[in-house]
């Protein structure tokens, strides 16, 4: 990262040279750089929007007078005992099978799914990165028995587990977290691991071990900076993962149990419907959809934003529609300002 | 290999006083081997790299012992041995008379506050996510000598100590250059106030305008502070201009140990001679008049070292002798006692070693 950090210096003595004392982290780096992403900004929005909106689900529920349990025979449903359609009879998006709201039993999916989504890719993670820092920074047998177990994590069949969970326990929100941890952590424990056994061996390690650092001290304070910028982009791109993982789940009937509304519920159950009510499959999918697109495309934003190479292109970028410069002359190695030269 | 011990390895600056109490740190018959692993699974040793082969010196109190040799000789290898980095294979490094060899990390950890290392790459050895503040103050976290806005006080005098400016005290290594980094390097080292730093290459990786800087710097600390260097470099100027004594290293072991003044003037093993003759020197008149003795064939591999003498496939003066016997580290006739020698054939006076390499070799 030090070319980032010598070409960002460079820019900002140009731009506000009063700033400089203060040294700018990764983050506040990244975020710079973040910001001017136009789809990673939109991504940000949406994923906040459907954030609110899970959480004001009670509040729609409340303002529409319709539960999300609450099914409306007469209503809901035409005649001949089909869903109604969207905007008919005071439902938005129209109905389910038995006369619910699709709108607020969506809103309430939205809720299962973003916290499922992020709850396990928080555990998933917390203990991908825990695992992969030890099998790295230990090597030898630790490693070698962890790595061996991730890769059997990694070849697993999930579905075959999760069916057998749920045929033995019955399917439950524990069991659908459960498992989509369980199933998570090994990929991210991987390219931890891999991204230790490389930082070990640079030479600022064998400093604090000069120092008399221990090893926890070395893996969490030393090390574990240096890999948060990958395991961040992994994470982002694990919530959606996730999300598609529980809907797949519940899609199955080996999820979220059926009345409890989640996206996968809901498509399930959509299954024998969608010839004559399309809008019971589209805006669940949709939902879907735009959930894991904002979530992937704000991973994309922020591998990019932390990626060095792809600042320079930025900064070129920016360049030439300021200065008019070629991007052949802002592409030359920056070389750092008079302030930092000179008087080492 | 441990059966030829280098006899008597211990250059000493001060014959005439050898007070015990002069003896910072003594390093005895040092042994490292690094294990050759085949592939595979289970990981069959197949050799060893011998990195130190039987490595004995002095370290005194106040006084830059110089290391020298080509890359891959050891010289970093021993380093971190006698920093307890890494694990010595045989041997004993005593520290003020205690032994430390292969301590645990808890029992080594007195030791730390008393032995630090500086290193040679200056971009590698500061952690580029961390600022500069937490760096040095690093140290004091460790060994719970000072927190809060003590701590913050001390690194900011630490950092005017080696001239950086205490308000870059929130800094990103990467926003140094490489001279004001390699001063970030030497604060940390210098925080807890060590008796012994050990040098790793510190001015290899820079400027030479920068290098005369940073060497002032820690020639400056050292009389401040009372400090000893173990000063490795394969620069043979830089160790000149900064060492009491010099030891010259080849394939792990000791070529040639002594008091600088002898070792620069009148090197006896044919090795110093020609490293000697290959450094660079700053007057063109010296550099055209000089001879460089050109040595043949690259550094043999440490897993499977020439027998005999180390040096004789690659020595201007190698004969029969030298590749079946292994030359005791001894002082030489007319070389003071501290000045000594592993050479069955030492250069003498006057003897044109430029010469001899183009004769036909036995």
């Amino acid at each position: 990262m030090s070319v980032t950090g010598v070409q960002f210096q460079a820019e900002a003595v140009e731009t506000a040279p009063e700033e400089a004392i203060q040294g700018r982290s990764q983050w506040q780096l990244t975020w710079r750089r973040l910001r001017h992403d136009k789809m990673a900004i939109a991504s940000i929005a949406v994923i906040l929007i459907m954030a609110v909106l899970a959480l004001l689900a009670p509040v729609f529920a409340g303002l529409l007078h319709h539960g999300e349990y609450q099914a409306f025979t007469g209503a809901g449903l035409s005649s001949a005992g089909i869903p109604v359609g969207p905007g008919t009879h005071g439902f938005p998006l129209g109905t389910d099978y038995v006369g619910r709201d699709l709108l607020v039993r969506i809103l309430y999916g939205a809720r299962i799914s973003l916290f499922v989504g992020i709850s396990t890719t928080l555990m998933a993670t917390v203990a991908g990165v825990s695992i992969g820092l030890v099998a790295g920074y230990f090597g030898g047998t630790i490693d070698a028995v962890l790595a061996r177990f991730i890769d059997a994590v990694l070849a697993f069949p999930f579905i075959v587990l999760a069916l057998a969970l749920a045929a033995i326990y019955g399917p439950s929100l524990l069991i659908v977290i459960g498992v989509i941890t369980f199933f998570s952590w090994a990929g991210i424990s991987r390219i931890v691991r891999g991204q230790t056994l490389s930082v070990k061996e640079k030479e600022y390690i064998e400093a604090a071990r000069s120092l008399g650092a221990g090893p926890w001290r070395i893996m969490f304070i030393d090390i574990l900076p240096n890999l948060l910028g990958p395991v961040l982009v992994l994470a982002t791109l694990y919530i959606p993962t996730a999300v598609v993982f529980e809907a797949t789940l519940s899609f199955l009937g080996i999820g979220i149990p059926a009345p409890t509304p989640s996206w996968g519920v809901i498509l399930s159950e959509a299954q024998n419907y969608y010839q004559a009510a399309w809008w019971y499959v589209v805006f669940p999918a949709l939902a879907l959809l735009i959930t894991t697109l904002a979530f992937n495309l704000l991973g994309d934003g922020i591998r990019d934003a932390m990626d060095p190479r792809t600042e320079r292109l930025f900064a070129a970028r920016r360049m030439r529609g300021k200065r008019n410069v070629t991007l052949k002359d802002s592409e030359l190695p920056h070389t750092p300002p008079a302030g930092a030269t000179g008087a080492g | 290999m441990s059966d030829t011990l280098p006899q008597g390895g211990t250059p000493s600056l001060h014959p005439e006083s050898e007070l015990e109490d002069d003896v910072l740190v003594q390093v005895d018959n040092l042994v490292k081997h690094f294990p050759v692993k085949a592939g595979g699974l289970i990981g069959r040793t197949v050799g060893q790299v011998q990195a130190v082969d039987g490595v004995s010196l002095t370290i005194r109190r106040g006084q830059t012992l110089g290391l020298v040799g080509e890359t891959g000789c050891g010289k970093s290898t021993l380093a971190r041995c006698i920093a307890g980095l890494i694990p010595v294979t045989s041997g004993r490094v005593t520290f003020e008379g205690r032994d430390i060899t292969n301590l645990s990390r808890r029992a080594m950890r007195p030791f730390r506050r008393e032995i630090q290392m500086i290193f040679q790459d200056p971009y590698g050895s500061l952690n580029p996510r961390r600022r500069v503040g937490a760096i040095i103050g690093d140290p004091f976290v460790i060994h719970k000598t000072a927190t809060g806005a003590q701590r913050k006080r001390q690194v900011q005098n630490l950092m005017e100590r080696v001239g950086l400016n205490p308000e870059h005290y929130n800094r990103f290594p990467a926003e140094f250059s490489g001279g004001q980094r390699q001063r970030i390097g030497v604060a940390r080292a210098l925080a807890l106030r060590p008796k012994l730093i050990i040098c790793d290459e510190p001015v290899s990786a820079l400027d030479v305008s920068i290098q005369a800087q940073v060497l002032n710097l820690l020639s400056d600390l050292q009389d401040d502070f009372g400090l000893s260097y173990l000063f490795i470099a394969h620069d043979l100027e830089v160790v000149r201009h900064v060492s009491d004594a010099v030891i010259v290293m080849y394939l792990g072991k000791i070529a040639e140990a002594g008091p600088k003044r002898p070792i620069y003037e009148m090197p006896r093993h044919p090795y110093t001679a020609a490293l000697l003759s290959a450094a660079a020197a700053a007057d063109p008149k010296l550099a055209a008049a000089r001879q460089r003795i050109i040595l043949t064939g690259d550094v043999p591999s440490p897993i499977n070292p020439p027998g005999g003498c180390r040096f004789h496939p690659r020595c201007p003066k190698a004969a029969e002798l030298c590749s079946q016997q292994e030359p005791p580290l001894e002082s030489k006739p007319g070389d003071p006692a501290t000045h000594v020698t592993a050479c069955h054939f030492p250069v003498e006076a006057g003897e044109n070693l430029a010469l001899a390499g183009r004769r036909e070799r036995p």
